[in-house]
């Protein structure tokens, strides 16, 4: 069955990549941008008419891999290329700022980046330790490969094998729900994501990291420490139509969908 | 003549449908094959190097090589989804069998109905549901104020609810294929509802519930979602009921979307893990099957 679906899903990218590329366009990578990617998308296809834009979400290392090997037009990265990546153009859309959240009822409000770092490798495992009510730390982690985790460990100088995870999740909205059924957690999401859901009542509270609030502001002026670009990832040789969205998607017209996401646009465009 | 002449369309329409019914079970067979190949194809670059031994020799998972090497242990990630699903059957087990001869034997018939039809939807539910549920009610209820509640015990629970209705259902569908001159003569012995499915009915209708069960064995080792959402998914080998752990299908879940290269490559290896241990199950349970229909072997047949 699979194989077959698999099969049937490459015809079109095997035959008609390159034909239909003028008409199709398709973004894949990461899940933080694509909500963000398929809104500018539905405004794209109305100023264009005739155009269809594909958005697919998989994270930020499918993106790249997606747009290098031609599956896709864009690809959709929530971090800054690597190294090894350098054949490939990034162009920032947007920042997102990683926050570090705890059960809304802690009355712990900020920690230093050395007490994240203590926390996460077991060395501190009581509240009490930082301000807050006695208690154990229940530390809510991220699945390898996920672009949070990525952002995390490269800021505090962790090795992945190192943390002590009481819990592990997958998508930001896993550790949110986590965090918020649990008084003693700790986690790390997209300030976006926690912002909304903040917002909408769930019982979490976003932490100052090393004194700096976790706010657009901060991320946008780039002082708070934990952000990371949102990029859409381009070949050498890319399409008229890929071209054309990515200057749609950079204009100024665009930063209400941007701050609709809880994302913070470019600070030169504010 | 004229029999011949009745005979030669039949026979002209038996062997076209003689023809569809072979392509359709060849098809259905060479399905298997198809995947077994697909999955072995994508997991050849990790059956290669580190090779499939090291899947059980590498002591934790750690399949991003971030400088120090990778680790591909799949043993800890193994005994949790057969710890989860023991779990799990422990708990769903007693209680469909319970509720199906209740519903078959027991219950008066429009109360059964409704029973049915309750059952019936708790089966239509999406697991991803199940999971939600678990997630934001049981787990806090387990966790309490120091503990995350996510592990075992969470998973258990969660995959039993989803277990129940394919026992019940097929417990109930079991017992109501008991020949009812058996039961009549039961009851004509004076044997009370309880005595006579206790006695004649249940051991009548063995091999259904038997099957029954290893269909929700077969979904527990498969159920992704649900489980992802409630087990914590640290690797780490079962504990306590409160710890948590990794299941096979999780972990799959988990990294998929983000894998790439040697990891991708490493979760179709997890996967032909999976497929192996399902394939056991179905040989275990066609042993165990059998074996229990030859010694009921008076009743047996009437109980499919």
């Amino acid at each position: 069955m699979k194989l077959i679906f698999a099969l049937l899903a490459m015809l079109p990218l095997a035959c008609g990549g390159q034909a239909s590329a003028g008409r199709v366009l398709t973004l894949t990578g990461s899940s933080t941008i694509a909500p963000l990617a398929a809104e500018m998308g539905l405004r794209f296809e109305a100023v264009n008419p005739g155009s269809r834009v594909d958005v697919q979400s998989g994270g930020s290392s499918r993106g790249i891999a997606d747009v290098r090997a031609g599956h896709a037009d864009i690809g959709m990265a929530s971090r800054a290329l690597a190294a090894s990546e350098e054949d490939l153009t990034p162009v920032t859309i947007a920042r997102d700022g990683v926050a570090l959240i705890v059960h809304a009822d802690n009355v712990v409000t900020e920690l230093t980046s050395e007490q994240v770092r203590r926390i996460y490798l077991g060395e501190a495992s009581d509240w009490s330790e930082f301000g807050g009510t006695s208690g154990p730390i229940t530390v809510v982690n991220k699945a390898e490969g996920r672009a949070t985790l990525t952002v995390f460990l490269e800021h505090f100088g962790l090795d992945s094998r190192a943390i002590q995870a009481d819990v592990i999740a997958g998508e930001n909205e896993q550790a949110i729900k986590t965090v918020a059924g649990t008084p003693g957690a700790i986690g790390y999401v997209s300030i976006g994501t926690a912002m909304v859901d903040r917002e909408a009542g769930v019982t979490i509270k976003l932490l100052a990291l090393d004194g700096v609030q976790a706010t657009h502001q901060n991320v946008s002026s780039g002082a708070y420490p934990l952000s990371r670009p949102l990029n859409l990832v381009l070949t050498t040789s890319p399409s008229p139509l890929a071209l054309e969205f990515i200057e749609f998607a950079r204009a100024p017209e665009q930063n209400d969908l941007i701050l609709r996401e809880s994302f913070v646009p470019m600070a030169e465009k504010l | 003549m004229r029999t011949s002449l009745a005979i030669a369309p039949r026979t002209r329409q038996d062997r076209a449908l003689g023809v569809v019914l072979r392509s359709s079970a060849l098809l259905a067979a060479s399905l298997i094959f198809l995947v077994l190949l697909f999955v072995v194809f994508e997991a050849r670059g990790a059956l290669a190097t580190p090779g499939f031994g090291a899947f059980f020799t590498d002591p934790s998972w750690h399949p991003v090589d971030d400088g120090t090497g990778s680790e591909y242990g799949v043993l800890p990630m193994l005994a949790a989804t057969l710890a989860t699903t023991f779990g799990a059957l422990l708990i769903a087990t007693p209680l469909g069998i319970g509720a199906g001869v209740f519903n078959a034997l027991v219950a008066p018939a429009p109360f059964a109905l409704l029973h049915r039809s309750l059952v019936e939807i708790l089966a239509g539910i999406p697991s991803v549901v199940y999971g939600l549920w678990g997630l934001v009610v049981l787990v806090p209820w387990i966790g309490g104020v120091s503990h995350s509640g996510q592990g075992l015990l969470a998973a258990s629970i969660v995959l039993s609810l989803m277990l129940l209705p394919t026992i019940t259902l097929s417990t109930e569908a079991a017992l109501l294929a008991v020949p009812k001159e058996q039961l009549q003569a039961a009851a004509a012995l004076g044997l009370g509802p309880i005595a006579r499915a206790r006695l004649v009915a249940v051991p009548a209708a063995r091999r259904g519930i038997v099957a029954g069960l290893v269909l929700a064995t077969g979904r527990a080792v498969g159920e992704t979602m649900a489980v992802l959402m409630v087990a914590g998914n640290v690797v780490a080998w079962p504990r306590g009921l409160r710890d948590p752990l990794r299941t096979l299908t999780g972990n799959i879940a988990l990294e998929m979307g983000y894998a790439t290269e040697s990891h991708r490559s490493a979760l179709f290896v997890v996967g032909l893990v999976l497929m192996l241990c399902v394939a056991l199950l179905v040989i275990l349970a066609g042993l165990f099957g059998s074996g229990k229909n030859h010694s009921v072997s008076a009743s047996g047949s009437a109980g499919r």
